[in-house]
């Protein structure tokens, strides 16, 4: 007996130690493979999913190559003329894998994270975007943003074309997102959605264009707060303790003019053969700082002013991680001075204009120095601003009219060049309960009426979808163009007001996009090596570029009933009912009876000893 | 109006500043200058709210009066708005304004604002705006040191703000510690005496009749048309040892402000239609609208006493000779019984004349006590909800 389990426990000892060098072997080629990022990675192209699930996976000498994955974090500042400072982070994570081939699911996930690549596969989504804003984007004072996003929630989704309901896997989906995101997206519905034939095109590879598969809603009235600032956090690789993401603190970033926070998914080429596709997720946060509420009045900007922290080390996991600071109105260093000095200068045409930038590689040992942080520090000389590239293309929109029964929606369309005319995309989504008067649409530009060479109008239904309204307006050069469309307001069932019916109902921000004309030639190589903030838009020619600008939201006041008046008329009807009723009863049933004369002294003094004694009374 | 330089301070201070300007024949010349067209410019520059995407909007307004009728509204403004300026909390754009020739620049701002054309003025389009505007301020001062200030809520066609701007605006008179008046007079502590009653009872009585006069009494007077809520507050400086400088009457409105920054909704809980005895007391108009019912209410008795009277003409036609207390009693019995006996042919050509008459009066009274009442009804509902 004590021979067998000797013989047992050497056994024993024999397969742990047999197991344990098999993965240290297999750790040992996963971080060999995973770590040299060069070509034949690429070409090599094989991903987990190709092992199948009956296979065993431990067999030392002989485990796949994991698939490639790559992450890059970049930060852009950027000097506002207005003296305010724009700050983007991007982050993307790349992914040669494929999530949509039939029978094989993926499983092994490092970098891209496992809840946002199971919802991929689950609802098999395309492309899926998704931004929470807090404030509005001043076009006029601070030029156009890398990322534009509209107030509130916005979230729009292109599905494959194998899904066969897509409002079942829309429900569901945008459940799981309001999980993930600590958001109120689950009050998405068929009231709000909408399914735009033009306006939103998908951004990343293939030639998709039934607008069936694609599903748009945005959300006016969402608030962001730390709640979702952290999940998003929790997406990233690094998470926010090392890299750039450890500037992402609430205290500071809430404590802003605009803030954005969006998540992008979408397939792009693997190389420029463009054979073989590849995920990318990018996750953007923008915000600006404003002058006097964050910066005291000084003209004086550093990343400890603006963040509370500096940067100390890059994200180990990252294959890339840069910091570019926008100085082209700075070419000699007369307006302002940049500390610590930039290391390298680099260039880039972004939004129709060639900018350069100071480069500070995280990555390359001398950036930190000796005391092993990195602030960056901008100090302005002297008052003066340069002048602004003023941007070509502005919206404006605004509710004209006063009452609470009619009213009218004025969208104004702002054409900033001197000569050129180009077309505009406006897609107006507005909710059912203002009924639009479609036969008062008008279009005029300079005061001449502009008819629009293409309409898509979708009449709401009460209670169930919005109205949806799309057209292509060609905007002519220096003028303004004004859509304007008459409407009705509503009177709500009384069960279907919210609890403060008085503060008004919103209508989401327009969508004005447009291919603008750019000044300087734009780059449509889409896979050369450049940085991360001028490639989100794909650049199909050189001439122009890709705008898209969001209107403000409205808010109208609908009319209200009193709601008092369920109140009321319960207390009237129960006071009348009690009174009428209890009286009548009284009458009809009420007798009367003889009552004896009260006694003597003498008997009530009796009366009172035998209660005491608990006699029967006289 | 030093337009050039209110826009280069405003922009100094950090607002989006834009004008507008209007003009406007007027159907009289104008007492002063004898002419019939007006000229102006208005002057706004709009603080955007950090926290908040242009959704909603106050306003501060400072009319810009020739001569010295209102020299320091102007620069509390403007004092106002840089302090504001380094705010992080504000949740609605702050719409500073400054408009010229009083009402006229008002309802050409406010015209531009909401894109109507009710008064036939010509206005150049409004290029900057705030989203729907909840509430509006408008400042008049005249001293940079004041005794007191004076609340005027009177606006066009005698309409009020909600109650609460009032409250409001007593409730933070109290805690600044500083005067406060209502149609120029002071709040007294003995409201129970006789001349507290008699002060009381002025001070509706001005109310009542600046309500009937039906012209605004200030610049907010324009914006309640809009169901905007607004309140004129004027400086006062009378001869008085205890003054009160421009940083209290700022720190003031900067409450006022905050508190309506903090506003979830539009003020509609309290009372839209009430008369102020003083700035703590009011009349509702559950209270003031029975008094005038009652007024109504002696066309409803006349009515009656005709009806009754039809009933006493019928019976002394019918028998000749009856006595006058017999007459008396059967005018008091239902008339109905009356009109239900048999009139002979011969007589009817004598009764029917007197007869129609008087049940044409009867009716015509019942229908004028019935539309006054419906006249009343449908006022104040369109007053409150539109």
């Amino acid at each position: 007996m004590g021979a067998g389990r000797c013989v047992a426990a050497v056994v024993a000892i024999v397969l742990v130690c047999g197991l344990s060098c098999a993965s240290a072997a297999a750790n040992e080629r996963e971080e060999k493979h995973g770590s040299v990022p060069d070509a034949d990675d690429v070409q090599r192209g094989r991903s987990d999913a190709e092992i199948g699930p009956g296979e065993p996976e431990v067999v030392a000498g002989t485990l796949p190559p994991p698939a490639k994955d790559q992450f890059k974090e970049e930060l852009v500042v950027k000097p506002l003329l207005s003296g305010d400072i724009y700050s983007s982070f991007q982050f993307q994570t790349r992914w040669d894998a494929d999530f949509f081939v039939p029978g094989k699911k993926v499983s092994h996930y490092r970098l891209f994270p496992k809840s946002m690549g199971q919802l991929m596969s689950k609802f098999s989504v395309r492309e899926l975007h998704v931004s929470f804003t807090q404030g509005f984007w001043r076009t006029m004072q601070w030029g156009q943003p890398y990322l534009p996003a509209p107030p509130g929630a916005e979230l729009w989704v292109w599905f494959q074309d194998t899904v066969t309901d897509v409002d079942g896997a829309w429900k569901e989906l945008t459940n799981v997102l309001s999980g993930i995101f600590c958001a109120s997206l689950n009050f998405i519905d068929s009231t709000n959605t909408v399914q735009p034939t033009a306006s939103f095109k998908p951004l990343g590879v293939g030639n998709v264009t039934d607008q069936r598969f694609l599903r748009y809603t945005v959300l006016p009235r969402e608030i962001v707060c730390t709640e979702n600032l952290t999940p998003w956090k929790k997406l990233l690789p690094c998470g926010s303790k090392a890299g750039l993401a450890v500037l992402m603190k609430s205290e500071k970033l809430f404590h802003s003019s605009f803030l954005s926070l969006a998540v992008h998914i979408r397939p792009i080429c693997q190389d420029s053969d463009c054979k073989v596709t590849a995920w990318e997720m990018r996750q953007t946060v923008n915000v600006v700082f404003d002058l006097h509420t964050t910066g005291q009045g000084k003209r004086e900007w550093s990343l400890f002013k603006m963040f509370s922290r500096t940067l100390t080390e890059a994200c180990p996991l990252a294959s890339s991680s840069k910091v570019y600071v926008d100085v082209t109105d700075n070419p000699q260093g007369e307006l302002f001075e940049l500390n610590p000095a930039a290391p390298s200068l680099a260039q880039a045409v972004v939004l129709g204009d060639r900018r350069h930038y100071a480069v500070y590689d995280l990555m390359a040992p001398g950036t930190f120095g000796s005391l092993r942080t990195l602030n960056i520090l901008l100090r302005w000389k002297t008052p003066d601003t340069a002048d602004m590239l003023r941007p070509l293309l502005h919206g404006e929109r605004y509710v004209a009219g006063y009452g609470l029964q009619t009213g009218e929606i004025h969208t104004l369309l702002y054409n900033n060049h001197p000569y050129r005319a180009f077309p505009a995309l406006l897609l107006e989504t507005v909710p059912w309960y203002l009924r639009l008067y479609i036969h008062t649409l008008t279009v005029s530009s300079k005061d001449h009426e502009n008819k629009p060479s293409y309409i898509h109008y979708q009449p709401s239904k009460d209670r169930l979808r919005p109205h949806l309204l799309e057209m292509l307006i060609q905007l002519p050069p220096n003028s303004v163009t004004e859509v304007t469309v008459q409407f009705e307001r509503a009177l709500l069932k009384w069960t279907e007001y919210t609890p403060d019916p008085n503060h008004g109902f919103y209508v989401g921000s327009s969508v004005i996009s447009a291919l603008v004309p750019s000044v300087v030639a734009m780059d449509t190589n889409n896979t050369k090596d450049r940085p991360l903030f001028g490639t989100f838009f794909p650049c199909k020619e050189e001439s122009s570029y890709f705008v898209r600008v969001y209107t403000e939201p409205l808010l109208v006041n609908l009319p209200t009933p009193d709601f008092s008046m369920p109140y009321n008329v319960i207390c009237l009807t129960c006071t009348v009912v009690a009174v009428g009723y209890g009286s009548l009863y009284n009458l009809l049933t009420r007798t009367f009876q003889v009552e004896e004369p009260s006694p003597g002294l003498v008997k009530r003094l009796a009366n009172m000893i035998r209660y005491l004694r608990g006699v029967p009374l006289l | 109006m030093p337009v050039d330089w209110l826009v280069k301070t405003m922009q100094s201070r950090g607002l989006e500043v834009f004008t507008q300007s209007f003009s406007r024949t007027l159907p009289f010349p104008d007492e002063n200058k004898e002419r019939y067209m007006v000229h102006g410019t208005n002057v706004y520059g709009i603080l955007r709210a950090p926290r908040a995407p242009r959704t909603e909007a106050l306003v501060l307004s400072a009319p810009c009066s020739p001569g010295n009728s209102n020299n320091q509204a102007v620069g509390l403004l403007l004092g106002l708005a840089q302090y504001f300026r380094g705010q992080i909390f504000w949740a609605k754009d702050i719409i500073f304004l400054v408009n010229e020739h009083d009402l006229i620049g008002m309802q050409a701002w406010l015209e531009g604002y909401h894109h109507t054309n009710t008064t036939g003025m010509n206005w150049s389009p409004l290029q900057g705006r705030g989203g729907s505007i909840q509430a509006a301020l408008s400042l008049e001062l005249s001293s940079d040191v004041i005794t007191s200030l004076d609340l005027v809520l009177e606006g066009l066609n005698g309409q009020l703000p909600n109650l609460d701007l009032a409250n409001l605006f007593y409730a933070f008179c109290q805690k600044i510690g500083v005067l406060c008046t209502i149609q120029g007079k002071l709040q007294r502590n003995d409201w129970d005496s006789a001349a507290g009653y008699s002060q009381a009872l002025q001070t509706m009585l001005l109310m009542v009749l600046k309500q009937a006069s039906g012209r605004p009494w200030g610049d907010h007077g324009l914006f309640l048309r809009y169901h905007i809520e607004a309140a004129s507050i004027h400086g006062i400086n009378s001869f008085r040892q205890y003054k009160t400088d421009l940083t209290t009457i700022g720190k003031l409105l900067e409450g006022m402000f905050r508190k309506l920054n903090n506003l979830l909704e539009r003020l509609h809980q309290s009372y839209f239609f009430y008369l102020l005895p003083s700035l703590s007391r009011f009349v509702s108009i559950g209270y003031y609208m029975p008094a005038f019912s009652l007024l109504a209410a002696i066309l409803l008795l006349r009515a009656l006493d005709l009806w009754v009277q039809l009933g006493s003409v019928v019976q002394g036609m019918e028998d000749g000779g009856v006595e006058e207390e017999e007459q008396v009693r059967a005018a008091l019995v239902s008339p109905t019984i009356m009109v239900h006996k048999v009139i002979t042919p011969d007589r009817a050509m004598y009764i029917a004349p007197i007869f129609i008459h008087r049940c044409v009066c009867v009716c015509v009274c019942v229908c004028v006590c019935i539309y006054i009442y419906i006249y009343i009804y449908i006022y104040i509902y369109i007053y409150i909800y539109i």
